[in-house]
Formats: C-alpha cells, sequence, structure tokens
C-alpha cells in the first residue's frame, strides 16, 4: 500500500503483503500455465511481455530503488532544496552518528519492537484461539476489532492526544491526573497501548486465517482421544500456528522500524524527544525535510537503511526456518 | 463448540467428550464476555470522537468524559460548511483514485505476463516485486523529495502518486500473480481455438475473471491512500494542496481551544474510510484470510 505509505501506515499494508508471502512459501512462483506456446511466440511474445510488465517495473524502478541510490549521493552533500548542492564529504553521517537523539531514537525503536512483540503477540493469539470457534456474530466480532486498522494514523492521533491531555477525558473518567503524553516515564507506555489498540485487529485476524487453515480433523481426533480444550490448543493449535505467527512477528517489526504518523501527530514536531518517544524516522523527518536539511535526512535515511537491514536480515537467518523461508528470502528460488 | 458436534457421530466417544471442560457450557459465555470486551476497547475511542462532537466546548471542559446533553449540530455543520474541508476531501479522493487506477492496471498487466508468459527475467522481475514489499516508504522518502525537487513536482498531486504507485504495486503483484496463473489452462485453450489472442484471451477472459482479486487490492490500495500521511507531509507545503489527515491535523492545531470542532471535523474525516471499509469489509478480512490459507 502501499501506499500509505507513511511510516506508520506503511506498515500495516507491507503487513497484508506479507499475508500473501506466505502463501508464496508454498509455491514460490506460480509456475506460468502455457508451456504450450513456450517456442511459439519468438519475438511476438518479447514484445507482449514487455509491454505486459514494462510500465510497472519501470516505475518500481523509478520511485523505490533509485531513491536509494539518490540518498547515498545526497548523503555526502548539504543541500537544502535550493541552490547547488555543498559536498561535505561524511560530515552528515559523523553528525547523525554522534548525535545522542539519534541514539535515543535508536533505543526507542528498539523499545517499541521488542514491546509491539511482547504485547500483541500473546494477546492476538489467545484472543484468535477465542474466536476461533463457532459462535453468533463472529463476522460481526472480525469487522469491528477491524475498525481501529481501518482508521488514518493521523486521525487516530488526534483522537487519542484529546482524550490522554492532562485535561482529558481518561484522566476524567478515571478521576486521575497522570501525564500520560507528557510524563517521560508513562508516555513510552501510551504509545505502546495506542499501538496495540490499533494494530491488534490485523493481528487477530491474521492469526483466526492461519487458524482456519489447521485441518479440523487435528483437534477432532485429540478430542476423541482424550485432550481438553485447553491441550488441544497448546499441542496442537499453537505449534501449527507457528509459520502465521513468525510472518506476522516479521510484519510487527517492520512496522516498529518506520514508525512516524503517529508519534508526529501525537507529540509534533519537537516533544516527542522530551517524552521519550522518538523514533528513527522521527528522527530523520525532524533534522531532514522539517528543518530543510536534505542531504543529512539522506544520511540518516542511509542509516535506517541499514540498521533496518541488519534487523530484517538478522530474524530471517536466525528466526525463520524452513517452512517459511521461501515465502520471505529465497522467494524467487525455483 | 465444532468439535463436541462432530465427534457426536463417532458413538462411544461421546459420554468422554461430554464431561470434559472443552465443551462444557461455561465455555460460550465466557467467550462472548471477553469477545465484548475487546470490541469495546476497540470502538470507545471512535465513539469518543463521534459523540463529543456533538457536545459544546463547555460541556467538554466541565466534565471531559460525558455524553451531550443537549446533542449540538452545529459543529458537524459548520464543518460541512467548510470549503477548505470539500476541498482536502477532493484532494485525497483524487489522489487515492488516480493511485488505484494506475496501480490496478499496471499491477494486472505485469502479473499477467508473470503468470502466463515464461521468459528469461521472469524469475528476477519477481524477486524484485517480492522484495518490494518489504521495503519501507520512510527511508525512500527524503530522495523521493529532493527527485520531486528536481523534476519540479514537489507540490503537485503526482509527487504523491508516482511513489504510492510504485510502493502499491508489490502488494498488487504479489496477490494478483497467483490468482491469474489459476485461471485454467483449459479456457485459455478454448479462446486459442477459437481464434482469440493471447493479448485478446487477457482483454476478453482474464480481466474479468481476475475481477475478485483486483477489488481486494483496490480497497487495499484505496484506503492506504486515503490515510496516507508522511508522504503529503514530505510533498505539500501549500495547505490548497492538503489531503485530509495533513488537514485534520492542521485543523486541529489551528482550532486547539475548539475541542469540539476539532472533533466534529475528525470524525467526518474518518467517516469515507470506515463506510468504504464496512461495505468492502467481506472482501478485505476474506482476502487475507484467503492469502493466509494458501
Amino acid at each position: 500500500m502501499s501506499e500509505s505509505l507513511s511510516a506508520a501506515t506503511a506498515a500495516p499494508e507491507i503487513a497484508l503483503n506479507g499475508l500473501t508471502r506466505s502463501e508464496g512459501g508454498n509455491h514460490v512462483l506460480p509456475p506460468s500455465s502455457r508451456p504450450r506456446r513456450k517456442n511459439s511466440g519468438g519475438i511476438r511474445a518479447g514484445l507482449e511481455v514487455t509491454l505486459l510488465s514494462g510500465p510497472a517495473v519501470i516505475i518500481f524502478l523509478a520511485f523505490v530503488i533509485v531513491p536509494v541510490i539518490v540518498a547515498l549521493y545526497y548523503s555526502f552533500y548539504s543541500w537544502k532544496g535550493f541552490g547547488t548542492p555543498n559536498p561535505v564529504g561524511w560530515a552528515n553521517y559523523k553528525w547523525t552518528l554522534t548525535n545522542p537523539q539519534f541514539w535515543d531514537a535508536v533505543k526507542h525503536n528498539g523499545i517499541i519492537l521488542v514491546l509491539s512483540l511482547v504485547m500483541q503477540g500473546p494477546l492476538a493469539i489467545l484472543l484468535a484461539l477465542l474466536l476461533n470457534q463457532k459462535m453468533r456474530g463472529r463476522s460481526i466480532i472480525r469487522v469491528l476489532v477491524f475498525v481501529p486498522y481501518v482508521i488514518s494514523e493521523a486521525i487516530v492521533g488526534i483522537g487519542m492526544s484529546l482524550m490522554l491531555q492532562d485535561t482529558g477525558a481518561v484522566n476524567d473518567l478515571l478521576n486521575a491526573h497522570v501525564g500520560w503524553l507528557s510524563s517521560p516515564k508513562v508516555a513510552i507506555w501510551t504509545l505502546m497501548f495506542i499501538l496495540t489498540w490499533k494494530y491488534i485487529g490485523f493481528a487477530i485476524i491474521l492469526m483466526l486465517a492461519g487458524l482456519q487453515g489447521i485441518p479440523e480433523e487435528l483437534s477432532e481426533a485429540a478430542a476423541v482421544d482424550g485432550a481438553s480444550y485447553w491441550q488441544i490448543q497448546w499441542h496442537i493449535m499453537l505449534p501449527l500456528l507457528k509459520p502465521t505467527i513468525k510472518i506476522w512477528a516479521f510484519l510487527s517489526i517492520i512496522g516498529s522500524m518506520q514508525l512516524f504518523d503517529l508519534v508526529y501527530v501525537i507529540w509534533g514536531q519537537y516533544i516527542a524527544n522530551i517524552a521519550g518517544v522518538s523514533t528513527m524516522a522521527y528522527f530523520m523527518a525532524q533534522n531532514g525535510r522539517l528543518s530543510g536539511q536534505l542531504g543529512r535526512g539522506s544520511a540518516i535515511a542511509i542509516v535506517v537503511f541499514l540498521i533496518s537491514l541488519v534487523v530484517a536480515i538478522a530474524y530471517q537467518r536466525f528466526i525463520l526456518n524452513r517452512d517459511t523461508e521461501g515465502a520471505l528470502t529465497e522467494a524467487g528460488e525455483e | 463448540m465444532p468439535k463436541v458436534k462432530l465427534t457426536d457421530k463417532r458413538t462411544g466417544e461421546i459420554q468422554i467428550l461430554k464431561t470434559s471442560p472443552a465443551d462444557g457450557g461455561w465455555g460460550n459465555p465466557v467467550i462472548y464476555f471477553i469477545a465484548l470486551c475487546v470490541i469495546a476497547i476497540c470502538i470507545a475511542p471512535v465513539l469518543y470522537i463521534i459523540v463529543n462532537g456533538f457536545r459544546d466546548n463547555s460541556q467538554i471542559t466541565v466534565k471531559p468524559a460525558g455524553f451531550p446533553h443537549p446533542w449540538v449540530l452545529a459543529h458537524y455543520i459548520d464543518v460541512l460548511k467548510m470549503s477548505s474541508f470539500w476541498h482536502m476531501a477532493w484532494n485525497s479522493l483524487y489522489i487515492a483514485l488516480i493511485t488505484v487506477v494506475v496501480v490496478v492496471v499496471f499491477g494486472v498487466m505485469a502479473s499477467y505476463a508473470l503468470a502466463r508468459y515464461r521468459f528469461k527475467l521472469r524469475n528476477a522481475i519477481y524477486l524484485l516485486f517480492a522484495s518490494g514489499l518489504m521495503f519501507p516508504l520512510s527511508i525512500a522518502i527524503t530522495p523521493l523529495y529532493i527527485m520531486m525537487i528536481r523534476t519540479h513536482l514537489a507540490g503537485s498531486p503526482w509527487s504523491v502518486i508516482l511513489p504510492q504507485i510504485a510502493f502499491g504495486l508489490p502488494q498488487t503483484v504479489i496477490i494478483l500473480t497467483p490468482f491469474l496463473a489459476a485461471i485454467p489452462k483449459e479456457i485459455e485453450e478454448a479462446a486459442t481455438v477459437d481464434g482469440c489472442t493471447r493479448l485478446g484471451f487477457f482483454a476478453r477472459m482474464v480481466i474479468p475473471l481476475s475481477l475478485p482479486g483486483v477489488v481486494t487490492v483496490g480497497i487495499l490500495t484505496f484506503v492506504g491512500s486515503w490515510n496516507s500521511y508522511m508522504l503529503p507531509l514530505y510533498m505539500f507545503s501549500d495547505q490548497s494542496q492538503y489531503t485530509l489527515p495533513l488537514g485534520v491535523q492542521m485543523f486541529s492545531t489551528a482550532h486547539s481551544v475548539d475541542t469540539a470542532q476539532v472533533l466534529a471535523f475528525t470524525s467526518i474525516a474518518m467517516l469515507p474510510a470506515l463506510i468504504f471499509f464496512s461495505a468492502f469489509e467481506r472482501r478485505i478480512v476474506g482476502g487475507l484470510t484467503g492469502a493466509v490459507k494458501g
């Protein structure tokens, strides 16, 4: 979705993509179904392929791959968006890597990454197990659980900041005076709550879909052998859900790494650093585009890119194993 | 509890199952209760935004968590009368529609080539799009802005549309390729026998047959574009170009004392995505389910 491309929004979208990736696990690239004309077309077939796939490939290369090269180039310049770029060598990288605020942001991203997995994962699995039974209104429940996911991060941010401000509805309801957004100790937990609220529906739907792919015969057979409900969930459903859980975790990690919208809308351009919720993407926007330092912003983008790459590769190397590796790493290998 | 019913058929085991807690009567009420709690938590913030738009500021100040008394319609009417609101809604719609159309058209074309032709770069292209799924926009966004300045596109709707298309294509291709590959060979052979060219087959058979997949992809792309925030934030500096998510944030900053008005503005801005989602919910949730099952 990419669409959405906004950092936080992109997370879900990429997430959606991920779903399909699981499919890839089984049959990486579906076999083309026309061996017959293999030799018939020749030049004509080649032309057709070029015309059909050309536009998508060109747009993709131009706006996804080329930017990485552009960022690499401009990261060695100082440029404010007009005039001639001024070469500065490694200064932008030095500035970034010696900036304590950057490392704060990296730390916050790490905390968010781990807490998202720890908070959303078990909760989503538990709720999916509970909802994975024939009950009335299940389809309505699925829709309502999905609602927060569909609402724009900007709107969630505005609504949440009004509810959670010092004189807001939450403090009124609890009869408390907690600085949900302003207190550095509390703010990160507030953010985690909002993230859980926003994205748990997606996790639940994903887990439910995974559960529904498990043949009913297995739990039936276990029940026949006298296994209790929770024994069945623990010893049969959970292990079989593993591939889904791993894919969800990967999507969640990607989402955590690029969190931006919610933090920026709720905490604004400056306060996130003080509140202890700034993220790498926030730091990049704040010190790049929003302060007119496009060379510096490019250098930060490259650093963030490398960090994300290391995390993604580490995850695939150490966590994902055979059952999903085809889907995530060797998508092209046939 | 389906298991109970199914095992009922196997006589002899029924007794054991009936006494196990698995099918015990306590299960269901608890599950309904938990489901209700989850729904309440999911929906409460949304309801807060909508309901509080019907209160006036003095009501909100006196009792931040409360119900409208009396209900005030004025804030909603004011928002609907705002020409800037309609202008931003139009910007959002315009960008989303063009993005969806191009993503779908180019996506179907590329997926068709990948699904039904054999050619040298086929695997490479598929791998390219598959890796694109994992590439976050936030990393490309600074250089994209530089590119848009360099090409004098920054500030035009295309500065948002083009990157959105590029980042929307991977998921479209990955979803649609298996879909198109699944169209039975026999249909194509029959069409060939009847004198249909491969491109003719594409236009007359593939497009109609792939419609369900296309609708799923189209909805995902539309909602993504409609909610998109970071890209317009980077590209647009003039308020006349703002889309609704940017507008909501700007409005809330400009009217920070007028909480009720901000809430009314926010709830109207979120309505289209909600309506759109509930209209096509089966496709989105169903599409996800199908994808994972695969």
